[in-house]
């Protein structure tokens, strides 16, 4: 009856200097690792990234980028794994950053790459 | 490393390392800069200053026995540990310790629901289990039970409890500390005890009986220092049949006095068996008025009278209190006809009528569509919207912390707190006076909230911290003491409660150096210091 080892909220706002971190193009991401990393968004990111009303995340990227770029953060396809990690670890504002207990290391790959551009 | 324990060497402190890293594995022992650096309060108020509480490591056990092995450890060499059970006691110190250098004991991965008893409606949990994983679990089994929750979800049920947190549904459950059944407590010798009908080997009511037989000692463990709790029982609620809220809606300034005279016989007859949230409308619409502001500071017949003429000008109720009520649907409805029958008799020309009424279980749409899920132990995270950056709030905050003195259920102290708190607010440059209104989070008394930003700003959080302290000095000549603090204050706060020269203080101390000799858990925690870091 272990509840996931791993974590919940994600990425809000952006920060100049971590939006020019460039990754390299994803590989082709296996099928086990992109379902943990849609697991681990449903924990850990969805109550404040998911779409709809009552998710600070989305409102707070509503409000940032106007429509410019979709609010929740399932609908990007401009995240970058090195942009997720480094806002997980970070935080921003009034979100935390997460531990290593929360999200391991793992995890946040999985994330990372459940949340990059596809392609 | 990014610092050593202070008077430890950094010899033994590595070999702390090297045997913690024994007991939990070398994965599960967080050393490096970029790990601990994990570990500091987000929304600490002194981001950038030199005396910001941090760790010197973090060590992650996933049992009672690694939580036993590495405490023994650090007895033996005398390394302070700060225990957290998810670290998300946000605005309240959140995964920083309150002694710097301290290692971090982090609960997080002794995340095992033990055992839920729909029978008897009490779940048995680890501290790492948070709200979210409970309500899940009792959804994924279709149990007829529901949780109470505080407004963010991803607290963990024992820490919210042991910090005597709160909730929105009934009593007993809202308050957390109040409805949790017998635990499991690491002493700080790595001794394990467990409390109530626990002592009794193959007990059958742990979680159903409390008390045990001999003195209640569960109460040492909350908000104190006293040991790492490894396990406790919580009361669940059997799922209600209705859910009913009533709206009272009061014109006059002194219509406070009667309302809150009712609320308090309504909640303790249990005919309202629900906490409550009296607000002010006028004083909202105040908020953009000086000359209406200006007024809410006075307590003359004259202020009363144009307060009471401006309330009526724009058709806005002084006073507003919602109603909640849950149990079986014929209930409910007899309970607000007979709350509506004491408010009309007592408060001339007030407004009474139902609110939102549900039947349970929620459907999903139901559960999207509702405007405060916490109401219904759902847990969210929407609270921080609050803060967040928004179409209203172009600049979000870094964090918040919360002045919450607790003041009596009555009129007279709701208006005399706001007159008070408010003036100390507008003495430290405070532009407004609204946002000074009472919760009910525990029974029989209200918790004035006063919400402060932090922002990673050094000269706008000393701003916060001198009249955080001004206020929690001035509420302590009033008779009001904190429920609840954020570390950087704890001493600040638990420095109020001084009848006859610090008593109840030198009695927590020695009951520390009794259970904990060695002062090596949580220093500092709730102002209770170890016999070697206690000041003269």
């Amino acid at each position: 009856m272990k509840a996931p080892t791993s974590a919940r909220w994600s990425v809000i706002g952006t920060v100049a200097a971590l939006a020019t971190v460039v990754a390299g193009l994803c590989a082709a991401q296996p099928p086990a690792s992109r379902q943990r990393g849609e697991q681990v968004f449903a924990y850990w990111c969805a109550p404040c990234h998911a779409p709809g009303p009552k998710h600070p995340g989305t409102q707070a990227l509503q409000a940032l980028y106007k429509g410019k770029k979709p609010a929740p953060l399932e609908k990007r396809t401009d995240l970058v794994p090195a942009v997720t990690k480094a806002f997980v670890r970070n935080g921003v504002s009034v979100m935390p950053p997460f531990r290593k207990t929360e999200i391991s290391d793992a995890d946040l790959k999985a994330l990372a790459e459940y949340l990059a551009p596809k392609g | 490393m990014s610092m050593l324990p202070p008077g430890v060497s950094e010899k033994v402190f590595g070999q702390a390392i090297r045997r913690f890293e024994g007991v939990v594995g070398k994965e599960w022992v967080f050393t490096s800069d970029e790990d601990v650096r994990l570990y500091r309060d987000a929304y600490t108020p002194l981001w950038h200053e030199g005396d910001e509480k941090v760790a010197s490591a973090a060590v992650a056990p996933d049992s009672a026995e690694q939580v036993q092995a590495v405490v023994r450890i650090a007895n033996e060499l005398r390394i302070p540990l700060y225990a957290i059970s998810t670290g998300r006691n946000l605005g309240y110190g959140g995964s920083a310790p309150v002694l710097s250098g301290s290692v971090v004991l982090d609960l997080k991965r002794m995340n095992r629901i033990l055992d839920v008893d729909e029978r008897n409606a009490s779940a048995l949990v680890e501290p790492g289990v948070n709200y979210f994983d409970l309500y899940r679990y009792i959804r994924d089994k279709g149990l007829k039970l529901w949780i109470d929750c505080p407004d963010p979800g991803w607290g963990s049920v024992i820490g919210n409890a042991l910090d005597h947190g709160a909730g929105y549904t009934m009593n007993p459950y809202r308050d957390h500390f109040g409805a949790h059944c017998g635990m499991e407590v690491v002493l700080g010798t790595g001794d394990l005890v467990r409390t109530g009908m626990g002592a009794l080997p193959g007990a059958k009511t742990w979680q159903q009986y409390r008390y045990g037989f001999g003195p209640y000692v569960d109460g040492m463990f909350s908000q104190s220092n006293f040991g790492v709790v490894t396990k406790m029982g919580i009361w669940l609620m059997p799922q209600p049949e209705a859910y009913l809220e009533g709206i009272v809606n009061a014109r006059r300034h002194d219509d406070i006095i009667p309302l809150v005279d009712i609320l308090s016989y309504l909640m303790n007859s249990s005919i309202n068996n629900a906490g409550t949230n009296l607000q002010s409308p006028l004083r909202f619409a105040a908020s953009q008025k000086p000359e209406v502001q200006a007024l809410l500071t006075r307590d003359d017949d004259e202020a009363k009278q144009a307060l009471n003429k401006f309330a009526a000008d724009n058709k806005l109720p002084f006073w507003t209190n919602i109603l909640k009520f849950y149990g079986p649907e014929d209930v409910v409805k007899a309970q607000w006809a007979y709350a509506k029958k004491r408010f009309a008799a007592a408060i001339p020309d007030v407004d009474l009528h139902d609110g939102a009424s549900y039947r349970f279980p929620l459907t999903d749409e139901q559960i999207r569509q509702v405007r405060d899920e916490s109401v219904f132990g759902i847990p969210s995270l929407s609270i921080f919207s609050i803060g967040a950056r928004s179409a209203t709030n172009p600049t979000p905050s870094s964090g918040h912390l919360w002045f919450s003195p607790v003041i009596p259920m009555t009129g007279e102290a709701v208006l005399e707190s706001q007159r008070v708190l408010a003036k100390v607010l507008q003495d430290y440059g405070g532009k407004t006076i609204v946002n000074v209104f009472p919760q009910s989070y525990h029974p029989r008394t209200f918790v004035i909230l006063v919400g402060f930003p932090v922002m990673h700003d050094v000269a706008a959080n000393r701003g916060v911290r001198d009249v955080f302290r001004k206020l929690i000095e001035v509420a302590g000549q009033h008779g009001w003491g904190e429920y609840r603090t954020h570390t950087v204050f704890m001493d600040d706060c638990a420095r109020v409660y001084s009848f006859n020269d610090h008593a109840l203080l030198h009695l927590h101390e020695r009951i520390k150096d009794a259970v904990d000799p060695n002062g090596i858990l949580s220093a500092g925690r709730y102002g209770i210091w170890p016999k070697h870091l206690r000041k003269a």
